[in-house]
């Protein structure tokens, strides 16, 4: 994964919890042309909204562009950017690397400087859960890279700004509008 | 007020409920349900011969009436068939429900026989879709959908029903109130961005009115005029927005773009303040964007804050409905008049009425005797009034139509502007002339595009909806043929469609119980639109033979500037030799 740069920027989406809705913000992104570094979705406080974090790759005036768009689709409720410095965010990791008798110190002593954890053991290699951010990640794997990774699986960051305020309290009210009434009746 | 009844009554009741009165559509194996108690229900369904044509009838109802139009399909390929007018529909905000069939909602994902994923599908050319498998929900998406397609920038909404919700018993119960948290247009402009955008208007001294369609579907035409005769301010409309202002107006400049007028094209490319209403800058108005109106700033209005800055920077950007805004910057600068604040526009005007005085549309008359396509349509223009409605199809002829009619009257002219599609017109007449079936409707309509969609005529005939059809007939894909002579050395691939000889226009209308006439002359050309005006009983089809050669003028070549527009073929307007306005002020 590439570093962060000043064009990744972070968008929280709350979204209504309906079948399709990641179909639609994908299709949105990928038919104008925005790419996407990494997108986590999952449920929030509110059982019938989830939670989008979306890091997209692009420049301030088409990133205004994307929230604009995002916030056309009828079941997008609001959408935040979050500053890095202003938020906290972590991806996970899982990885398996090649540790026989001869190499295992090593790798847990890694494992223990990074504060990552080891939730599986074979004879030949060891998994390693870690969290942090995309550069304590990307630092522990070019570490662990010359034991030899055998498989890699990571998620897509999710996100929360610092401080008390929610994003998401006053937007999760039920707000409804009167309905057009039947005619005739 | 709940009653038992199947999900398919409760969908046509849920559809007259929303306010249906029409439906365009052609049933088949997932809808049927729904056809059963459509005979029973005070909705006049109206049975096309191609779910396309279904769709863009929608559409020409719902562009004459300002109401939703509706289409209904069934599933597989009846529902593939919406995809062209759902995408028109969508790239000219045309508030328009289409209801499709699905198959059973525990065969969806198993390539049933006439499945197909229409809601992803349609994605993303619908302003939103739905797709239904409880009947429980089917009154409450109704109410959504038309909501939805209604308010806001209006569009498209898919309503996909999976036919086991449509047999399946439920409770119909029409809703009380929508819930729907991520839909909240704006439609209130702000009054500090109103007091801005006034400030501008009177600081400026060379502006223009930059009129989209926006302005039609805000039902805005009636206030724009006392904006513009309030200020003096020239007003230019773009295709989608040809009606919103009256075409005879001495402020009015034309049509702008690729084929706009030279007044248009230079008042927008010399001016230093664009007032953008329910327009979006569309490359096919700004030609190349670098060069385009490069000492203007920008006021732009528009109900969609996507549009605002999307194309071109914006100064004062206002989200908000376009007849508020237009009430509201009404009211600013009415304040500052009575204040002794007025804008000074003289020299610029002047400038303008030169132009168009100058370089006005004009065309050339063949000379081995053959009829000049312009000339049919403004004797059209001109015989069947500006009451009338007129739905043109894509490509040269749309161009003429929307140039040489001339309009003055909101929802007059019906197009497709942004997807621009052939086959439009036929359908879209049809839909029309159901809305509004005390006014005389013309298709205009190509011999290429006619030959899309004219088994609708089949649909006009036996149901009683007689609109007049003009076939402009160059016998060629004549736009594409104009590109060919002007980019590719006169190399005609492809383009020549032999409908002089093939088919004969008139036997085809008369095969379809529509009176056929045929023209190819100057001087029968009133007494032929005379004849179709006095049949009000059957539709009409003239086959006007026009002149092939002809091309559309004015014209900016794709991607080039603004600047380099040709109003003849080599013929370049010359403006600064008298020039009388100080351009640099």
């Amino acid at each position: 994964m590439s570093m962060p740069s000043n064009s990744r920027h972070t968008l929280s989406v709350l979204v209504e919890n309906k079948p399709g809705v990641l179909a639609r913000i994908a299709g949105l992104f990928s038919r104008r042309g925005y790419n996407i570094d990494s997108l986590a979705v999952g449920p929030t406080e509110h059982p019938e909204v989830s939670r989008m974090t979306i890091v997209v790759n692009v420049e301030e005036s088409p990133l205004e562009q994307v929230t604009k768009q995002l916030n056309k689709l009828v079941e997008v409720i609001k959408i935040v950017e979050l500053d890095t410095s202003a938020s906290v965010n972590r991806e996970l990791l899982l990885v398996k690397v090649k540790a026989d008798v001869e190499t295992r110190g090593q790798v847990l002593d890694t494992v223990q400087l990074f504060r990552a954890k080891v939730v599986d053991i074979a004879p030949d290699a060891v998994t390693i859960q870690a969290v942090g951010n995309a550069a304590k990640l990307s630092d522990l794997l070019r570490v662990l890279e010359p034991f030899g990774i055998r498989e890699l699986v990571q998620s897509g960051m999710v996100a929360i700004g610092r401080g008390s305020r929610s994003i998401s309290e006053r937007n999760l009210r039920p707000v409804t509008i009167p309905a057009p009434p039947a005619v005739g009746g | 007020m709940s009653e038992q009844m199947t999900g398919a009554q409760s969908l046509v009741r849920s559809l007259e409920a929303a306010g249906t009165e029409h439906i365009f559509g052609i049933p088949g194996g997932a809808i049927l349900p729904a056809y059963d108690p459509l005979m029973d229900s005070s909705i006049r369904h109206i049975l096309v011969r191609h779910e396309q044509g279904a769709g863009h009838a929608a559409q020409g109802y719902a562009a004459a009436t300002g109401r939703v139009g509706v289409c209904m399909a069934t599933s597989g390929p009846g529902a593939t068939n919406l995809v062209t007018p759902l995408a028109d529909a969508h790239m000219d905000s045309v508030p328009i429900v289409a209801i499709t069939g699905q198959v059973g909602a525990a065969q969806i994902g198993t390539d049933a026989f006439q499945e197909a994923d229409i809601r992803g599908i349609t994605m993303p050319i619908t302003k939103h879709n739905f797709l239904v498998t409880d009947p429980a929900d089917i009154p409450r998406t109704v109410a959504e959908a038309f909501h939805i397609a209604s308010t806001g920038r209006p569009g498209p909404v898919l309503v996909d029903v999976a036919k086991s919700a449509l047999q399946a018993m439920t409770t119909y119960a029409w809703p009380t109130e929508l819930n729907l948290p991520g839909y909240r247009p704006v439609t209130r402009p702000h009054s500090k961005q109103i007091r801005e955008a006034a400030r501008l208007i009177l600081e400026s001294r060379r502006p223009v009115l930059y009129v989209g369609g926006g302005t039609i579907r805000a039902r805005a035409s009636r206030e724009l005029r006392v904006l513009a005769e309030l200020t003096g301010m020239p007003v230019v409309t773009t295709l989608m927005a040809r009606g919103a202002f009256p075409d005879s107006h001495p402020q009015h400049l034309g049509m702008p773009g690729m084929h706009g007028t030279v007044a248009a094209v230079m008042g927008l490319q010399r001016s230093d303040l664009i007032i953008s209403l329910g327009a979006r800058f569309d490359d096919r108005v700004t030609g190349n964007l670098d060069s385009f109106a490069p000492g203007a700033r920008v006021i732009h209005a528009d109900i969609d804050p996507a549009e605002i800055g999307k194309n071109r920077a914006v100064d004062v950007p206002i989200v908000g409905d376009c007849r508020e805004v237009i009430s509201d910057l009404i009211v600013a600068l009415k304040a500052e008049a009575d204040a002794g604040h007025t804008g000074d526009y003289e020299g610029w005007v002047d400038f303008l009425a030169g132009v168009k005085k100058k370089y006005p549309l004009g065309y050339d008359t063949p000379t081995d005797g053959g009829l000049a396509p312009q000339y049919v349509l403004e004797r059209l223009g001109a015989i069947a009034g500006p009451e009338a409605i007129y739905c043109a199809g894509v490509g040269q002829h749309q161009m003429w139509a929307a140039h040489f009619v001339g309009y003055e009257n909101p929802n007059t002219w019906i197009n497709s502007g942004g997807l621009g599609t052939m086959g439009f017109s036929v359908p879209a007449a049809m839909g029309a002339k159901v809305g509004r079936p005390d006014a005389t409707v013309w298709s205009i309509d190509g011999d290429g595009c006619f030959q899309m969609t004219n088994q609708e005529l089949a649909t006009c005939a036996i149901n009683d909806i007689p609109i007049k059809v003009a076939i402009i007939n160059n016998e060629s894909l004549g736009m594409v043929r104009q590109w060919q002579t002007l980019f590719y050395n006169e190399r005609y691939s492809n383009t020549d469609l032999h409908s002089k000889r093939i088919p004969d226009f008139v036997k085809l209308a008369d095969a379809y119980g529509c009176v056929g006439l045929a023209c190819d002359s100057p001087g029968e050309v009133d007494a032929t639109i005379q004849k179709a005006m006095e049949i009000n009983d059957l539709p009409v089809v003239v086959d006007f033979r026009v002149h092939r050669d002809a091309m559309v003028w004015p014209m900016v070549a794709a991607g080039t500037s603004n600047d380099d527009i040709k109003y003849a073929r080599d013929m370049a307007p010359r403006f600064d030799d008298d020039t009388e306005v100080d351009l640099r002020a």
